[in-house]
């Protein structure tokens, strides 16, 4: 019986010393220098897009003379000498205003209704079915979607309103699961606890859930706009101006924005209208990225409130 | 010492008042839930509405209130089939096959740059990176997901097409102007790579260790874990991450105008520029399109036909996203 375990674990010993792993471990390295490459691609691209940008933007300073002050202090102009980048901002600004206001109420509420009031039937299902098929419409079908119904149906024309209306149809989905999830994370107790002291479902909604969700939903709400802030697509088949002149006071008025003023910045073939495309970007890329840190920080600070209430 | 105790007013007019503000509350948040499905009835009325007027003339509701009756305008197997695109060229050809095609032969290239570039960040992040590389790496790569598109079409227009493609041209000995198609297939796959990456890394951790360290006992290395083990373990999670970037490049409208420009041709020339459905729409914006002309509603016919194609794409994703689901539940 020993004897043969022992021969057993021989042949195993003798068979393992025989077999040549060479292959195997260059297998494994070509492999794993494969994977590294292609993880690296995302990143050389990114410091490719970076460099791109602020080169031409230092061109744009350069060769151009294009004064900061200048460029966001102008109007948008057909002449690369006098074109600035103003009336986009404010109207982004603008656009920006209206969508939170439309993206809070409808997501908040709908939000609302799904976790807290709808009933396990087929009208509910389809509800959050259906969110999963609306974030997957192409922003420009938004737009003509809007064109139609808003601008030419309703009679409203090419104006800021109906700009933000498409955008807020565009990233409305994005806030209500942010805020589903919000919802959901306060725990059962807590509800429990305010019914219990004879609140109605309402009053518990209002003074134990929405409190405890507000920082959830802000983020979601924050990285909505975010992306709205940065949408082109659905502003132009709504009837944005490829150059303002005159700067935007109102819902009503014409408007063009931030990612539309690039736009036609890039297509125009003047080198110039380049390099104020570029310093344009930058001015886009930092507001999307002071936006991105107010949603961190909101996340962090709440995540630590979250700490404190559970000790 | 008879201090009278104020007894609660359970019967009373403020809990009833309560009440009923709660059944108000209840209608009104259900109405703005209502929104949300209204909107998709209101995408595919308005498409299919506008559309009817391209193909026959007469919008439906114009037809219902007996105002106009259809009349073939343009005929479907000339839409599908033709091979000049023109509405608004005189004559006018209604062949949307050029469009179709661009968008199909932007979307394959595109493809064929981030599915394997953006599984095999997957599987490096899932099976090979440390914590602290892996922590480092991912929101790099969400950074380009979150950069706008329009970014991405100057990125095109002023590095991407003069210098990388411009390079392999002139090894071809070919000229390229100031579109191209390669230029598409680059920026748009890489836009898509996060999608790809993030998905299915998280249907790869999902994949339980049990499954790996039974291999491992068997004497397989981690090449061969990765392959034959997680890769189609984790591939419903995977395949649902590759329709979502499919999906998303069919939709992608400005970085793709701008990169592949606005020539609708029927090419497999990768050099040349070609375009895209959604480039054909914002064509549209650059010109003053009058309201009902034959343009404007070939904007929705256009836009039916996407929208059809990315409803397509997202019922499969959510089909495959369920199946992997109950896989591991």
């Amino acid at each position: 019986m020993s004897t043969d375990t022992e021969r057993g674990s021989e042949a195993i010993g003798q068979s393992i010393t025989d077999v040549d792993l060479s292959s195997e471990k260059f297998k494994n390295r070509v492999f794993y220098a494969t994977l590294v490459a292609a993880s690296s691609f995302g990143v050389i691209m990114l410091v490719f897009l970076f460099a791109d940008i602020f080169y031409e933007g230092i061109i744009g300073q350069q060769r151009f003379g294009i004064e900061i002050s200048r460029f966001l202090g102008n109007t948008g102009s057909q002449t690369p000498g006098n074109a600035g980048f103003y009336s986009a901002i404010v109207a982004s600004i603008w656009l920006m205003l209206l969508t939170t206001a439309f993206i809070l109420f409808l997501g908040i509420s709908t939000a609302l209704y799904l976790v807290e009031y709808a009933p396990d039937n087929r009208t509910t299902r389809l509800i959050e079915a259906n969110l999963a098929n609306l974030a997957g419409v192409p922003s420009v079908v938004y737009g003509i979607l809007i064109l139609a119904l808003i601008v030419n149906g309703a009679g409203l024309g090419s104006v800021i309103l109906a700009g933000a209306i498409a955008l807020s149809a565009l990233v409305v989905p994005i806030v209500i699961v942010a805020s589903i999830e919000a919802i959901r994370a306060v725990p059962d107790g807590m509800r429990d606890g305010s019914a219990a002291a004879g609140a109605t479902q309402w009053q518990t909604i209002r003074r134990v859930v929405l409190p405890q969700a507000i920082p959830g939903i802000m983020t979601g709400t924050i990285l909505a706009l975010a992306r709205a802030v940065g949408e082109t697509a659905p502003l132009l088949m709504v009837g944005a101006l490829f150059t303002d002149t005159s700067v935007p006071s109102g819902p009503f008025d014409s408007f063009s924005s931030m990612p539309v003023q690039i736009y036609n910045w890039t297509y125009l073939p003047q080198r110039e209208f380049l390099a104020l495309a570029a310093m344009g970007i930058i001015v886009l890329l930092l507001v999307l990225l002071a936006m991105q840190a107010v949603a961190v920080y909101i996340r962090r600070k709440y995540e630590r409130d979250v700490s404190l209430t559970g000790v | 010492m008879s201090t009278e105790i104020q007894e609660p007013d359970l019967s009373g007019d403020e809990l009833r008042g309560d009440r009923a503000t709660d059944r108000r509350v209840k209608r009104v948040l259900f109405g703005c839930a209502s929104i949300t499905v209204l909107t998709t009835i209101a995408l595919f009325v308005v498409l299919f509405d506008n559309a009817a007027g391209y193909f026959y003339g007469a919008r439906i509701w114009e037809v219902l209130i007996g105002q106009e009756s259809f009349r073939q305008t343009v005929s479907l197997s000339e839409f599908f089939s033709g091979t000049r695109w023109a509405p608004v060229r005189s004559p006018p050809a209604h062949g949307a096959l050029p469009i179709i095609w661009g968008t199909l032969v932007i979307t394959i290239g595109a493809a064929f740059v981030s599915i394997p570039i953006g599984t095999a960040t997957a599987l490096y992040l899932s099976e090979y990176a440390k914590p602290t590389t892996r922590n480092r790496l991912k929101p790099i790569l969400e950074v380009l997901a979150g950069i706008p598109t329009i970014v991405y079409g100057f990125f095109a227009v002023s590095f991407i097409t003069p210098i990388v493609v411009g390079a392999l041209g002139s090894l071809f000995g070919i000229s390229v102007g100031r579109y191209s198609m390669m230029a598409g297939w680059i920026v748009v796959g890489t836009m898509t790579i996060p999608m790809v990456s993030s998905i299915s890394e998280d249907a790869m951790q999902a994949v339980p260790d049990d499954l790996r360290n039974g291999a491992y006992a068997l004497g397989a290395t981690k090449y061969e874990v990765s392959l034959r083990i997680v890769l189609p373990a984790a591939l419903s999670g995977i395949l649902a991450s590759y329709i979502l970037a499919i999906s998303r490049a069919i939709g992608e409208t400005m970085a793709v105008s701008l990169a592949a420009g606005f020539q609708p041709q029927l090419t497999a020339n990768p050099f040349s520029e070609i375009m895209t459905m959604t480039a054909y729409m914002v064509s549209l914006a650059r010109g003053t399109t009058a309201v009902g002309s034959v343009e404007y509603q070939s904007l929705f016919a256009v836009g039916l036909i996407l929208f059809i194609m990315t409803l397509t794409a997202n019922l499969i994703n959510d089909y495959l996203k369920r199946r992997f689901q109950e896989v591991y539940r």
